[in-house]
């Protein structure tokens, strides 16, 4: 193991030429540069997405709106919830999963460095391919050119004679092709925790942080596989004239609302899974506290990953698929927020009695909890089939599921950028400029996402073009589009906050948050070979052990 | 800046630990199986779905007859390829040689017999994919199957290549074995395919 690591020019930047840098990066198999580069196409792509959701918003922000058209509009939600999950939360994920678990595990790089090239290139053309239909799909017919069937895809508008030209084409290769650099990326994220772990890091002793990763790998396997399984059949029927989802020909729409949520509710646990180690790591730091539970923890992980299986139809309530259906998966997937509910006790109580110290990072993991506390009520709320039938397609979908995706997923992320900048750059961020980011952001968030709950309870539909006014949603829409602006401002300031202290940043040391885990004992950045002698650990705190000999963690584990 | 901990190796109360993680080939190579099997289910439920929904003829009964030999080739290619790769791992690599022939030579006969039977039914019971739902459900998935054995061959015909030049020796017969999982995974795959496709689907 220990004679793996890789060849690395010498540090004598900035005598390099350009291309000399550029090709260093494109060819790169350093797990910690290819995390890198999955970040910052995933902040690229966030600043797409973001613009996607801004013109959503102003076209919604009052009643008869025309700020764009109706085909534009659609093709703005369809593209800002593709970009969204796969070419943003799922490459930022994998950029840190690439980025800390070997360093975690007291790995030189990941189990299969080449591998995890292809797969980040994989993910990075599935983009462009998603974005190259904007000027690639118009196809005959004057046909649409970005997608616009929504990120489901619901079948009958996928097919040849409802969706002309190609932008349906350019959405289902895009999802085929990120859909192998994520089955890649997982297969690559297991092995390397299954077997590169340093001397003495048995499973019991791994950082939570790699067993909330590891279980998310094995959701990828299960769950991405599946997609990529129905876009198969999708380019099948569009390109061979095959016909699965052809209601004419005896084909079934239903069955592409299975195949797509077989993959698509494990997704959701594919995103918050990682989330979940980022808190499970940071709370503990700014707590001054071991987690605890962490045998509880993990089961409740594992619980997760294997209820999260059986609960997608909960997604198609209003489709009626009878009575005994329904049940099941009412009852799994109120079931679902057992385990989740262990959690949140868990983290509280590693935050209860500790010496608690609000950086911006510990101040984004509480904003979490709550948040995500939230999310989880009112998700239990729509696994109700009975709710669920008034409120399916309305817009109170769409706020627990953001509140999910942005509440919980967003800030524990945000979170997770102020905690590893400093082990990532070298340089420590201002945490004043951190603190204004993460009040900006609180302020929008709950501007857009609390009040988005109320016009969906007075029966405002998801997805619709405009409204008529005197409805009551008026007002509730204006202040959900202001919030927006908060959230943006928040983002732009983030961005200013990595760029500026980048640059401009006072050195961090190697361990600036007096942590625990293995990332901390080596340089900031790390070197190419992370780590000069493969450590030998004790203990789930290593550093800990070192830093207090008279008393480590071994004797009580 | 703080001196950085790793100058100092992390050797507490020294104990002399048997630290023997798994092959990564091998767990790699499960989790492809993993992902490849949850491919194979959804085409497989598809196929138990769509099975006398179709709304116009041929139907499965009137057009397919289970293929007994070439099953037979496929499956004693896994029991070749476990030959094979013993042989390796006990370094006789001429034999090693012969059985890996051997095992491509079976699953040859077994594409040849999926390609007869697809221009048997093209050109003589006009099934295609557009045909009907039995048509998109049996090409996909049968021709799933085969692009999997087709991979499987390319990588098999390249390892008989590295033979013939001698390039491998005792010490990569974990590597082979690699390999020879996914020709098993496979050869067990094709279980699944016959027996919904020619005993249920029939």
């Amino acid at each position: 193991m220990s004679t793996e690591s890789i060849p690395w020019p010498s540090a004598t930047a900035g005598s390099r030429s350009f291309v000399d840098t550029l090709h260093e990066w494109v060819t790169t198999v350093d797990h910690k540069r290819l995390g890198l580069l999955y970040i910052a196409y995933a902040l690229v792509f966030l600043l797409i997405g973001g613009i996607e959701a801004i013109v959503i918003r102003i076209q919604l922000i009052r009643p008869h709106n025309d700020f764009v058209s109706p085909q534009v509009f659609n093709r703005m939600f369809t593209m800002h919830g593709t970009t969204m999950i796969f070419f943003v939360v799922m490459p930022v994920l994998f950029g840190f999963a690439n980025y800390l678990i070997p360093l975690m595990v007291g790995a030189r790089d990941m189990a299969f460095p080449r591998l995890n090239a292809f797969s980040f290139w994989m993910t990075a053309f599935g983009g462009l391919v998603l974005y190259f239909s904007l000027i690639g799909a118009n196809g005959l017919y004057g046909a649409g050119n970005a997608p616009d069937v929504g990120w489901f895809a619901y079948a009958p508008l996928t097919s040849q004679t409802f969706s002309l030209g190609h932008s349906t084409d350019f959405w289902t290769l895009a999802l085929l092709v990120s859909g192998f650099g994520s089955v890649g990326t997982a297969i690559n994220i297991i092995a390397t925790i299954v077997c590169l772990r340093c001397p003495g890091m048995t499973l019991a002793k791994m950082p939570l942080f790699a067993w909330l990763n590891l279980v998310m790998a094995g959701l990828v396997i299960l769950a991405v596989s599946p997609l990529t399984a129905a876009q198969i059949m999708l380019l099948v029927d569009r390109y061979l004239g095959g016909h699965f989802f052809d209601t004419q020909a005896g084909g079934s729409a239903v069955i592409w609302m299975h195949f797509f949520w077989i993959f698509g509710h494990p997704e959701v646990y594919v995103l918050v899974l990682p989330a979940f180690a980022f808190a499970s790591e940071i709370i503990p730091v700014f707590s001054r506290k071991p987690i605890f539970g962490y045998p509880v923890m993990v089961g409740a992980t594992v619980a997760i990953g294997f209820i999260s299986m059986s609960v997608w139809a909960h997604h198609m309530f209003t489709v009626g698929m009878g009575a005994a259906a329904n049940t099941f998966f009412v009852i799994s997937t109120m079931a679902i927020a057992v385990p989740t509910g262990i959690k949140i006790f868990n983290w509280l109580a590693t935050m209860w009695g500790g010496k608690l110290e609000f950086k911006t990072a510990m101040l984004f993991c509480v904003a979490f909890l709550f948040q995500f506390l939230v999310a989880g009520l009112t998700g239990v709320m729509l696994s109700a089939a009975p709710f669920n039938w008034r409120l399916g397609s309305s817009f109170f979908v769409v706020a627990p599921f953001h509140y999910v995706i942005v509440g919980a997923i967003l800030f524990t992320l945000f979170g997770a950028f102020y905690y590893w900048f400093p082990k990532m750059s070298g340089k420590m961020y201002s945490e004043t400029v951190g603190k204004l980011h993460f009040w900006l952001f609180f302020i929008g968030f709950h501007l857009t996402f609390d009040f988005m709950h109320i016009p969906g309870l007075l029966g405002m539909p998801r997805r619709i073009y405009t409204y008529e006014p005197g409805r009551g949603w008026d007002t509730w829409n204006l202040i959900v589009t202001i919030g927006v602006f908060f959230q943006a401002a928040g983002i732009l300031v983030f961005l200013v906050n990595l760029l500026w202290s980048y640059y401009r940043g006072k050195p961090a040391g190697s361990d600036p948050w007096d942590a625990w885990t293995l990332e901390w004992s080596t340089n900031s950045p790390p070197p190419a070979y992370n780590f000069a002698l493969i450590p030998t650990v004790e203990s789930r705190r290593p550093l800990w052990d070192l830093k207090h000999p008279d008393d480590p963690d071994w004797k009580y584990e | 800046m703080s001196a950085p901990l790793n100058a100092t190796a992390l050797t507490l109360p020294a104990q002399e630990l048997a630290w023997k993680p798994p092959s990564r080939g091998r767990v790699g190579i499960y989790a492809l199986i993993a992902a490849e099997s949850a491919i194979f289910t959804i085409f497989v439920v598809a196929y138990l779905f769509y099975i006398g929904k179709s709304l116009s003829g041929p139907m499965p009964r009137e057009v397919l007859s289970p293929p007994i030999f070439y099953t037979v080739c496929l499956l004693s290619s896994s029991l070749t390829i476990h030959f094979a790769t013993t042989t390796l791992r006990g370094g006789r690599v001429r034999s090693f040689a012969a059985w890996l022939l051997l095992t491509i030579a079976l699953g040859a006969i077994f594409l040849y017999g999926t390609a007869s039977e697809w221009h048997r039914l093209i050109y003589h019971d006009g099934l295609t994919v557009t045909t009907n739902l039995f048509g998109t459900t049996y090409f996909s998935l049968v021709g799933l199957h085969g692009f999997h054995v087709i991979v499987g061959l390319v990588c098999l015909c390249i390892v008989m290549a590295l033979t013939l030049f001698g390039l491998v020796k005792q010490e990569y017969a974990e590597r082979v074995e690699v390999l020879s999982l996914y020709w098993h995974f496979v050869d067990a795959v094709w279980i699944v395919v016959f027996t919904v496709v020619y005993v249920i689907g029939r």
